[in-house]
């Protein structure tokens, strides 16, 4: 096994300097610095944590000795969702016991010092990570997006590791901060599809879908797509492909920033995939676990609503009439998006087309849909995966335009020509 | 006494009956704080981990897994021990929290693919003993 170099601030840590909660985060870092065979540690500039969504008494009960022993975090530590609205409580429908658990831990992990963000898309707010820099973030969606499309460096982190690398300001030196482990393992060669597909945000978490399939924990390289992809297309292709596979970077070559040739992040004799039209549009077909062509909801944001997705909404809503009353729709989002999307005008477009705006969770994670929702539509690769296992709903997947016909007719309406090819 | 020897991933001694996992498993959203798989796309739903020696092929998904393998440890319905083909940090984290907190502890082994192949041809129960650096893993009955 490879020897650990631990630094003298490290070995002071260990020995309780800096708190009793920091030697427990340590201990914690250097578990995980051997499993993962890394030769010493490195600082990190930010953290974020996802621990804050509660999933029973461990959770909390972590925290909370962490707060006992007098934790606080060392850098800018933000928040990823909860499994609460603190904003709009009456949105959730959490049983009571889970619904006390829930705040307890958001308020515990705020106590240490952690920004209430409650965003899992940490990327939408102001202060972004440089290219470069080594951060700590937990939530696959946001490492995948700040290693790919930012540039910074992160590992696959998790709960309990995401607030010990945010109170130690320490990670191991292993995994997707080292040079090695950012090339490319496979190529998609989208040179064959239509333009007006790849003008299309559901197209990218589609063809995400497919990365995450194909490189399993690897690392895909998209070539022969335009040289301008739109961040919401980036973090639809990102959350699809982490969520079908372990993605934890991606390249677009002439886009992301590691990639301005296939050269710079690839070997010769890489292993490539050719895409087809088909074979998005069967995976799209895939993602609906619907049979017929009814639905009863909506849900988007998944991950967070960008400010540039609800303008893109709102100009949707411009010409055509409100929501089918049958059709109850829910678009998540940040406290921090919605505060500029409210200054903007867009939220009112959307609440008056009869959305409901919940900000702090998610729609798949926690009891907020109506008791009585059978089958939502999702124009999100990463809900139309794992809703149907959690909160037990059929889904059908399509693009916002879909979507949004959808919503006005209240049954399922497709743009089969933008799939045709 | 003979025994296949792996990597220690997480440290201790346990024993139980043998369950040989067919598929991956994401502990966040495939399994219950009862101890049950509930992934509806797993050959095995419904089977019961708790107590048993576990040997899954690879550990898959969410990394909310540490909290759920955390909390079934703390609840007395997780696995006596887990044997993976690699280590898994995720898993490790849970078992290191559980640990902490609780004082419970869940040995995870790491066997290379062969011995693991072999592990998984057996029945019966099986012995987990693993110190900070070496794991080995022995059936205990045919």
């Amino acid at each position: 096994m490879t020897d650990l170099e631990l630094s003298e601030e490290d070995e002071a840590t260990l020995a309780g300097d800096r708190g009793e909660a920091a030697e427990l985060c340590l201990r914690m870092v250097i578990a995980l610095a051997r499993v993962r065979g890394a030769s010493r540690l490195l600082s990190v500039e930010s953290a974020h944590v996802d621990g804050c969504l509660y999933h029973g008494q461990a959770g909390l009960d972590f925290v909370e000795r962490l707060g006992e022993l007098g934790g606080r975090v060392a850098i800018p530590t933000t928040l990823n969702v909860g499994s609460l609205d603190l904003r709009h409580p009456e949105l959730v429908r959490a049983a009571p016991d889970t619904a006390a658990g829930a705040r307890r831990q958001m308020a515990a992990y705020e106590a240490l010092g952690c920004t209430p963000t409650w965003t899992c898309a940490p990327y939408q707010l102001t202060h972004r990570p440089r290219q470069g820099a080594h951060i700590a973030w937990a939530e696959s969606n946001a490492i995948v997006f700040a290693n790919s499309v930012l540039g910074a460096r992160t590992d696959r982190y998790g709960d309990f590791l995401d607030i010990a690398a945010a109170i130690t300001g320490r990670v191991p030196d292993a995994g997707l901060h080292r040079d090695e482990n950012r090339r490319a393992t496979i190529r998609l060669d989208c040179s064959g599809l239509p333009s007006r597909l790849l003008a299309e945000d559901a197209a990218w978490a589609v063809l995400g879908h497919l990365a995450g399939r194909l490189a399993g924990s690897g690392v895909p390289v998209v070539t022969g797509g335009p040289t301008t992809v739109t961040e919401d297309r980036l973090k639809a292709f990102g959350a699809a492909a982490a969520s079908s596979g372990g993605v934890g970077l991606f390249h677009v070559v002439g886009v992301t920033p590691e990639a301005p040739t296939l050269e710079a992040v690839a070997a010769p004799g890489l292993p490539v995939h050719t895409v087809e039209t088909a074979q998005l549009r069967a995976i799209r077909d895939e993602l609906t676990t619907a049979r017929g062509a009814e639905i009863d909801a909506l849900c988007l944001g998944t991950p967070h609503f960008s400010l540039t997705e609800f303008e893109r909404l709102a100009a949707e809503l411009a010409d055509g009439g409100p929501f089918d009353p049958g059709v109850t729709t829910y678009l998540t989002t940040s406290r921090a998006v919605l505060a500029e999307a409210d200054r903007l005008g867009y939220a009112e477009i959307v609440r008056e087309a009869g959305a409901r705006i919940v900000v702090d969770t998610c729609t798949y994670l926690t009891p907020i849909l109506d008791a009585g929702v059978r089958t939502a539509m999702t124009n999100s690769g990463k809900w139309a995966w794992y809703a149907p296992g959690n909160i037990g709903v059929s889904v059908v997947f399509g693009s916002l335009a879909e979507c949004v016909a959808s919503a006005r007719a209240g049954r399922v309406v497709r743009d089969e020509a933008l799939w045709a090819g | 006494m003979g025994g296949l020897i792996g990597r220690s991933v997480f440290p201790g001694t346990a024993s139980g009956e043998l369950l040989v996992l067919d598929a991956p498993l994401s502990f966040w959203g495939g399994t219950d704080l009862e101890g049950h798989i509930v992934d509806e796309h797993h050959p095995q739903r419904g089977a019961v981990l708790t107590g048993r020696v576990v040997a899954l092929p690879r550990a898959r998904g969410s990394s909310s897994s540490s909290s759920v393998l955390a909390e079934q440890l703390r609840a007395g319905t997780a696995p006596a021990a887990l044997v993976l083909t690699e280590p898994d940090a995720i898993l490790m984290l849970g078992a290191w929290v559980a640990a902490e907190l609780y004082g419970v502890r869940l040995p995870i082994a790491a066997l290379a693919e062969a011995d693991y192949a072999l592990l998984a041809a057996g029945a019966g129960r099986a012995r987990v003993d693993a110190d900070a650096e070496v794991a080995r893993v022995s059936m205990l009955s045919a």
